[in-house]
């Protein structure tokens, strides 16, 4: 039975008690020429000719109904009034008739419509093209396992990957207000356009909830800045590859990990965030490994490497609002990271003494006799960074301690000194050489709260505008 | 029939969506080429005949045999096939 242009609609389901409670009501409005639209059982309500059969849920999320019962007015077969649950004066007044409801509860909230359970909705945005996707489908043979014909079709970094099938993907859309087909930037080494919807795909494969799609996407955009240079860290025969630190109510909203094994396993977000920015730069760009990818040795990190900083304490700025974005706001930083240098230092209960531990495993960084190379990340755990708190040293302060200790005479880091080859060129034989540019050192917090232990993450030795700068990009809804 | 299953393309697409068989060489000379007996009787009839024929071209030939019929071909013997021969005949039934 086809429902009429004009006229009142009424959205039920037998499961529903508030439905069953107005039973005589609908029966009332049938009577007088509505339409009952059933969602679970034709035969309800009872003894009601005008009732549309609509298990399939066709109608009902036509009309976009969350709950039932639902009372809708069309007029012209547009809608012009809705009611939602039961509520006798708003029935009244929109069906035109004084006496509906009479001995009945005055209101009565109503259930879930089923076009609101779990999977239904995608379903049927996909089957009513709500959702037009730009990508490709790709049809697996019947007895074809999808995993393994991701790993057949080389989608995979060498772990199993979560098939991208349309309804992932589109719960994944679903995630960020952003238009499927906008483009992010452009993905080496192909420079090809980076849509939303392909990163949504690789999402989905990565093993990222909806929720995460919002800093992904952010991610996704410094990659794919000037300043990054994905493309020469891709290629380069170094170990480095994308480290990407979060910061701002982001982190606790999507239950990202910045305490006990921040920087290991076991968190989905910090594994898959992470890991979905690899697969975009290996599926769009078409950065293999092998390929364009020439590193001699490369890092685990390459994999995934993502993490949350320790914003618990405001001593210390986060590293989003060093960067220039207000406190409170989300965002993602992006460095070009080698592995993780652990540095221990067990005794020191003054900064002066742990500053002095932090440079000596600083001067180290890729060869005690380089410098000005790449940049690095120094991640403080909370009882290192205790010490400091109690002098009272800020974030600033305790770089440029670092960095003054880190300053070395260029004679001792010459080619030849000490019987090795390695060292500066000539030119600095004379100055005294800072193991960082000018701002290359940087300092976040993360860990657990027992051991006095904090990490060094390298950088790749072409940092600053010859190669990669760290990116802050602010997530967005 | 079950529905075949659908995945939406993680590429930049420019690979064709379905995977092409490897081309067959134009000739056999220079190639080294295997042949496989499944272990079903009377396929030796056959193959000893494909042999000769090969052999008589002056094409290289290795001889493989599956232990039987009626299970798939041991790993070890499918590497092994993979690292000596370039193209490989093999009778898939009667």
């Amino acid at each position: 039975m086809a429902e009429a242009a004009d006229g009142l609609l009424v959205f039920v389901k037998r499961e529903c008690p508030t439905c069953v409670l107005v039973e005589p009501v609908l029966a009332a409005l049938a009577q007088d020429g509505a339409h009952i639209v059933t969602q679970d059982d034709p035969a309800f309500p009872a003894g009601v000719q005008r009732v549309i059969d609509d298990r399939a849920l066709e109608r009902s999320f036509a009309h976009d109904i969350e709950i039932v019962p639902t009372l809708l007015r069309l007029a012209g077969g547009r809608e012009v009034g809705r009611a939602i649950g039961w509520h006798r004066e708003e029935w009244r007044a929109l069906s035109g008739l004084g006496e509906l409801g009479t001995g009945l509860p005055a209101e009565r909230p109503g259930c879930g419509s089923l076009t609101q359970e779990p999977g239904i909705a995608e379903q049927l945005a996909l089957r009513h093209c709500r959702v037009r996707f730009q990508a490709r489908a790709i049809e697996l043979g019947e007895q074809e396992d999808a995993v393994e014909a991701a790993f057949a079709r080389g989608w995979s970094d060498g772990l199993p990957v979560v098939p991208p099938t349309r309804e992932r993907v589109y719960r994944m859309l679903q995630g960020a207000s952003r238009q499927p087909e906008d483009v992010l930037g452009l993905a080496p080494p192909n420079l090809v356009p980076c849509t939303v919807e392909k990163v949504a795909i690789n999402a989905v494969m990565a093993g990222c909830r909806p929720d995460y799609f919002p800093v992904v996407l952010a991610v996704i955009e410094a990659a794919l800045t000037h300043e990054f240079c994905m493309h020469g860290l891709l290629c380069t025969t170094m170990f480095s590859g994308p480290m990407v630190i979060v910061n701002g109510p982001v982190r606790r909203a999507i239950g990202m990990n910045w305490g006990v094994n921040a920087l290991g396993q076991g968190n989905r977000a910090n594994a898959t965030i992470g890991r979905a920015l690899q697969l975009v730069i290996r599926n769009v760009g078409g950065g293999l490994p092998g390929g364009i990818d020439r590193a001699t040795l490369g890092n685990p990190g390459k994999y995934t490497f993502c993490f949350a900083e320790d914003e618990d304490d405001t001593l210390w700025e986060p590293l989003s609002v060093e960067h220039g974005l207000p406190r409170g706001a989300s965002a993602v930083t992006l460095f070009a990271g080698d592995g993780v240098q652990p540095m221990v230092d067990q005794k020191s209960r003054t900064p002066d003494s742990l500053a002095r531990s932090f440079a000596a495993c600083l001067t180290v960084a890729h060869h005690p006799k380089l410098a000005l190379g790449g940049d690095a990340f120094l991640i403080v755990s909370p009882e290192h960074y205790r010490v400091f708190r109690a002098a009272g040293w800020s974030k600033q302060r305790t770089k440029d301690e670092i960095n003054r200790l880190l300053l070395r005479p260029g004679a001792e880091l010459m080619s030849g000194v000490g019987g090795m080859a390695e060292g500066l060129p000539a030119r600095f034989r004379d100055q005294m050489v800072p193991k960082f540019r000018q701002g290359g050192l940087k300092i976040v917090r993360a860990g657990g709260q027992a051991g006095l232990f904090s990490a060094i993450v390298t950088g790749w030795a072409a940092a600053g505008d010859y190669g990669s700068s760290p990116v802050t990009k602010e997530v967005r809804a | 029939m079950t529905e075949r299953p659908i995945l939406l393309d993680p590429t930049a697409e420019l690979e064709p969506a379905k995977r092409a068989r490897q081309a067959r060489p134009a000739r056999l000379d220079g190639l080294t080429v295997g042949i496989l007996d499944i272990s079903k009787p009377r396929g030796d009839v056959f193959l000893d005949r494909l042999d000769e024929r090969l052999s008589a071209r002056g094409i290289a030939v290795k001889r493989y045999r599956k232990p039987t019929v009626a299970r798939p071909a041991p790993a070890a013997l499918t590497r092994q096939i993979v690292d000596e021969v370039d193209v490989v005949i093999e009778g898939l039934a009667d």
